[in-house]
């Protein structure tokens, strides 16, 4: 196997552990939109890394915290539906990043890059900061697992019983951000979200417990990024949409499964 | 969302109750809610907090739970109180897969046994296996209160906990309040509207119109003359309560107070 091939596996695959239960996560706190919106801001980030001259990977993060704390602030007003703000938001920040790149002088920045991913370009040096990232991404939900779950099935409940609901919130914003910089070069911004929405809910109809639903989202994302490398290099598509389609084919695959019921049992037995 | 940040809630003076309300009161958007409310919660007794639709009594268990800050007055709380709280209503969404097990299991960790044996203790214990959307309401009820009892709590509070019961289950809904109570030895918190069912599990009963029109033993309240002006004479148990719309004029017997906030005589 070519030495790219090898990267672009690698690097796509260790997002897809981590997108799966984070993803599954959005999906039952009902936050596909506020993770596209921040994923939208990451361009700006990496302009503002370009113009400071930092890693990019921070300022994407950094911005991306930042926009998250805006919207919580602005969804305590009552005027405007959080749907609008979250509109609002993701495509200025998207308007603004591309504005903010076009006055760089004398840095050639690959957009299309940055939106769609370019997984077959990483190199060793992006696949250490994927693995770093995304390990201490994985550690960090480890440790909020119980009290997250605890908040997303009842918040009151959970405060009550004395989880600090505020942390907790903090911490997932902390974590959708980090993975947004992490997963940004496998498949871009405008995509990331897709891949931790798309296999966890596609796993919602085999799980019957939240640890199966996220393990096995984890494996749908990875099945999805091997199969789009795997199409990419056949018919010579784009790689990261390859990856998003192949995740789209498994969840109608799933959906469309006939008598599903027998598999949700063998699955449960375990 | 910084309340982490915040002081702790100052103790003193508690006298080995388990909360004391001073003063509280709540004032929303300009509308009032809670005013000048004073409580106390006592470990292994039954306070039921009653009234009519609109009084507050929900918005008055959950500033007690800290779950809604006051605008006015102080909360006392035992420091280190373990909370078991029932919530009025849960819905669970569909989109979340999670059984009775895994949802007993969120409120703290505990063995099988434990949560089959808590299960049992409220009369629910086939349903261990089964996915949280598929039970009953009144199902429900029991599974919230085997989740507050398996933290082992000093204080019990519970909202509503006879709601989704038909009334032939209400009586045994209290029953089992007070075994609980007798058996784990934990002081409990509730709000009512089920008034005579309410008033023979109760050890001490708040009568709660925005304040607190009266309050004692349930032999006492049922004999005050503000409890009987808030729920008339000889009203039959349970829903003829709701057919009374209170509101904090005290209009119903007759007499249509003026536009003015309710006070304590004026009950």
């Amino acid at each position: 196997m070519d030495d790219f091939i090898l990267r672009a596996l690698l690097g796509g695959l260790a997002v897809a552990l981590v997108a799966g239960p984070l993803g599954s996560f959005m999906v039952w706190r009902r936050m596909a939109y506020f993770g596209d919106t921040l994923a939208h801001s990451a361009l700006l980030g990496v302009a503002l890394g370009f113009i400071i001259g930092i890693s990019v990977n921070l300022t994407v993060i950094v911005l991306c915290v930042s926009l998250a704390m805006l919207l919580v602030v602005l969804q305590r007003q009552r005027r405007l539906a959080s749907d609008t703000l979250l509109g609002i938001l993701a495509h200025s920040a998207l308007s603004l990043g591309l504005v903010a790149i076009s006055f760089l002088e004398g840095v050639r920045i690959d957009l299309m890059a940055y939106l769609f991913g370019d997984i077959l370009a990483v190199s060793w040096n992006d696949l250490w900061w994927i693995f770093a990232g995304g390990l201490v991404a994985l550690m960090l939900l480890l440790v909020l697992w119980r009290p997250l779950l605890a908040v997303t099935v009842h918040e009151d409940l959970a405060r009550v019983e004395g989880v600090r609901v505020s942390l907790v919130s903090i911490g997932f914003m902390l974590l959708i951000a980090l993975v947004i910089a992490v997963a940004m070069k496998v498949v871009g911004i405008l995509l990331i979200t897709s891949l931790m929405i798309i296999p966890a809910a596609a796993a919602r109809r085999l799980s019957s417990t939240p640890e199966q639903m996220a393990l096995l989202a984890a494996v749908i994302g990875s099945l999805a990024v091997a199969g789009g490398v795997w199409g990419s290099l056949e018919w010579d598509t784009p790689t990261g949409p390859s990856i998003v389609v192949a995740a789209a084919v498994l969840f109608a695959v799933i959906f469309a499964l006939p008598g599903m019921g027998a598999l949700k049992r063998v699955v449960a037995r375990r | 969302m910084f309340e982490f940040l915040k002081k702790p809630q100052p103790t003193d003076g508690l006298q080995g109750r388990l909360l004391e309300a001073r003063g509280i009161g709540l004032e929303l958007s300009g509308r009032r809610i809670l005013r000048d409310v004073d409580m106390t919660v006592e470990p292994g007794r039954i306070t039921t907090i009653i009234g009519p639709n609109g009084a507050g009594k929900t918005t008055l268990l959950r500033i007690l739970l800290g779950l809604q800050a006051p605008t006015e007055g102080r909360l006392l709380r035992r420091p280190g109180l373990r909370i078991g709280y029932m919530p009025q209503r849960i819905v669970v969404d569909e989109v979340m897969p999670i059984t009775v097990q895994r949802f007993l299991a969120l409120g703290g960790r505990a063995p099988r046994d434990e949560l089959r044996r808590v299960l049992g203790e409220v009369g629910v214990s086939h349903l261990l296996e089964q996915p949280v959307q598929s039970v009953s309401g009144g199902e429900m009820q029991r599974i919230l209160l085997a989740r507050a009892l398996l933290r082992r709590p000093h204080l019990l509070a519970l909202d509503e906990p006879a709601q989704g019961v038909d009334v032939s289950g209400q009586g045994e809904v209290f029953q089992l309040i007070a075994a609980l109570r007798d058996r784990y030895g934990c002081g409990v918190v509730m709000v009512s509207h089920e008034l005579h069912l309410v008033m023979e599990a109760a050890d001490s009963v708040v009568c709660l119109n925005q304040h607190v029109c009266c309050t004692g033993r349930p032999e006492a309240v049922s004999q005050d003359p503000a409890y009987l002006r808030l729920f008339g004479h000889s009203i039959p148990p349970g829903v003829a309560v709701y057919t009374h719309h209170h509101d904090h004029r005290h209009d119903l017997h007759g007499d249509v107070v003026k536009d003015v906030a309710p006070d304590r005589e004026e009950c």
